[in-house]
């Protein structure tokens, strides 16, 4: 009994320390964000933000363009994912609920194209969107998204559409719907859910891009919030609580949105959907 | 592929029965005025380009976003371009000489063998770390379980850039909480300690970042896939003597080994190409002990304005990626199934 009374010890302080190794920068972030200035800048940590301040909040959000990237963040992400989840949904469907010449090709193109890391095809595409005259825009941006979204929502739509049975829609058509009906009236409501979690995974990705923005857009009034929070970071050694405040402004969507689906990201990366 | 044995679901069995063309009242073939297409008569016509039409978007657009893109890495990696070339709008074919460049070049062997390790350690901390998470969660009580679970998902949310930051932070020379704590800790040297002059606690710090940020992804899948184990296959070996070790390495392990192979390729795929992490940790301007593949890539068309060697470079990138994924690749069209 003691012995089993020491494993339970154990673990638990294992655990304690894996929570504090997980949640402990987190907190630390958010009470830095809340810290006055005196407070981030001392020698010894005050591990409460207390007294605190919104000063930070205000420093970040007073930055000059934040309200402009903002507004572009979500113009390009809304962009992207609607773009992507109406091309995606169509092909999704093709792929999933028809036999035809050329399914088992698409599918491992589908596969492989995943695999192409984006950071190599950087070039090409900053070279053609230069020519183009698309470099510093919110389209040249939004078409080099889809270049990753689209193909790994394919990929996820295909497999919440092959999970409904056709069965349904068959009846339905027995019952007297056209085609086209059934797709409306029974397909349609079906596959929501999964069209709402293949939105949020797009969002994700887009949000949180880095390299792309960076590359392709210039000016500060074209930028996406992340490139924003970055040139912040780069003031090195001054302005922590600007950055802390930032980092979680910049975190909240992303967290809201990611808990909407974090269920389903287990099951849709391992059965098949690739990118994270 | 073979036409399918499945009736179509959507195809003419279902439709219903149409009136056979001997029905039409016989008329006087002459005065009869041109016959008007039957209903349906079209859509069957049609049917079997259904599929085509629904993929025809995405398929055009992929086919300008991606595959000309992917023409274009290739093409350029054969060619000599630089910012003439940039303002010319078109380069120099020098066939095989940029290849010849890198290859020749020793820092292209550090780079590679760089990332390799780079990625080597990230996905062998992450997988046995987020393993022994995984063990551990399987052996709390329900509150604590719960408790632990959230701190993994809310690491796991933290979109890259903030993470970086945090961790940028808790680094942080003067003020970093990880600098004072070892000098309470009482190891010397540590105060006023610049995580990033040397290259080997650099990457270490870089290291802990992608490992932070990964580990929950696996923790939580790996636990998933614990709970599938049945508890009376593990038992018995314990009964039969088995330590705990031997327990998984017999049991656990043999039984969750597809998981782990996805994992660990995923894990691979990412780490391999891992950039904003360095990039945004040492402020946008990593020195050359920092570059990986990735990064020297980047420098070489961004920094330098050499487009036709980086284009080379991420060649040579997405060439090795696809060497240690292929077996991915093929268990996902196992999966899929013909």
């Amino acid at each position: 009994m003691t012995r089993r009374r020491l494993a339970r010890a154990g673990y638990n302080t294992a655990a304690v320390l894996v929570l504090l190794a997980t949640v402990f920068p987190i907190y630390w972030m958010v009470a830095t964000g809340f810290k006055r200035g005196v407070d981030i800048l001392s020698f010894e940590p005050k591990w409460l933000p207390i007294p605190g301040t919104l000063e930070n909040y205000r420093t970040a959000i007073g930055k000059p363009y934040f309200l402009q990237d903002v507004v572009n963040s979500v113009v390009v992400v809304v962009a992207t994912v609607l773009v992507s989840l109406a091309l995606a949904f169509l092909a999704a469907l093709a792929a999933a609920r028809f036999r035809f010449r050329g399914r088992a090709a698409l599918i491992v193109m589908l596969i492989v194209v995943q695999m192409v890391p984006l950071e190599a095809l950087i070039i090409p595409i900053y070279l053609m969107l230069d020519g183009a005259g698309q470099t510093d825009r919110l389209a040249g941006i939004i078409v080099t998204y889809l270049t990753f979204v689209l193909p790994f929502s394919i990929w996820t739509l295909r497999g919440f559409i092959v999970n409904i049975p056709e069965e349904l829609e068959e009846a339905a058509m027995v019952d007297g719907c056209t085609r086209a009906g059934a797709f409306r009236r029974i397909l349609f409501p079906l596959v929501a859910p999964g069209l709402v979690a293949t939105a949020v995974f797009s969002f994700i990705q887009v949000w949180n891009d880095y390299l792309i923005a960076y590359v392709l857009l210039r000016s500060p009034e074209k930028q996406t919030l992340g490139i924003w929070l970055a040139s912040f970071t780069t003031n090195h050694g001054t302005q922590w609580g600007g950055v802390m405040a930032g980092s979680t402004l910049f975190a909240i969507p992303a967290v809201v949105f990611f808990l909407l689906v974090q269920r389903r990201v287990v099951t849709g990366l391992t059965a098949g959907a690739v990118k994270g | 592929m073979k036409p399918t044995v499945r009736p179509d679901p959507f195809g003419g069995e279902l439709a219903p029965p149409r009136t056979p063309p001997t029905a039409r009242p016989a008329t006087d073939p002459a005065k009869r005025p041109p016959p008007a297409p039957r209903p349906g008569a079209r859509a069957r016509r049609l049917r079997p380009l259904v599929p085509y039409a629904l993929l025809a978007p995405a398929l055009l657009v992929l086919a300008a976003i991606l595959g000309f893109p992917l023409y274009r890495l290739v093409s350029l990696s054969f060619q000599r371009y630089g910012l003439r070339e940039l303002i010319a709008g078109k380069g120099t074919f020098i066939g095989l000489q940029n290849y010849r460049d890198i290859l020749g070049d020793p820092f292209f062997w550090t780079v590679v063998a760089r990332t390799v390790v780079f990625a080597a350690v990230c996905v062998g901390l992450t997988m046995a770390l987020g393993t022994l998470v995984a063990l551990l969660l399987r052996n709390l009580a329900r509150p604590m379980r719960v408790l632990v679970t959230a701190g993994l998902v809310a690491a796991w949310a933290m979109p890259t850039l903030t993470a970086v930051s945090i961790w940028q932070w808790l680094f942080d020379f003067e003020f970093g909480i990880v600098n004072w704590l070892l000098t309470r800790l009482g190891v010397a040297g540590y105060e006023q300690h610049n995580w990033f002059d040397q290259p080997l606690q650099g990457f270490a710090v870089i290291v802990m970042v992608v490992v932070w940020a990964a580990l929950p992804f696996v923790a939580i899948t790996l636990h998933a896939g614990l709970t599938q184990v049945p508890a009376e296959l593990e038992e018995a070996a314990r009964v039969d003597g088995a330590g705990a070790f031997q327990v998984f390495r017999h049991i656990t392990f043999p039984m969750l080994k597809p998981i782990f192979l996805i994992l660990a390729t995923l894990s691979t795929i990412w780490d391999f190409k891992v950039f904003t992490q360095i990039w945004v940790l040492l402020n946008q301007r990593p020195s050359r002990d920092y570059f990986l593949l990735g990064i020297w890539s980047y420098s070489e068309s961004f920094g330098v304005t050499r487009y036709g060697k980086g284009a080379a470079i991420a060649v040579v990138m997405v060439v090795l990626l696809m060497v240690l994924t292929a077996f991915y690749v093929r268990q996902m069209l196992k999966a899929v199934g013909p």
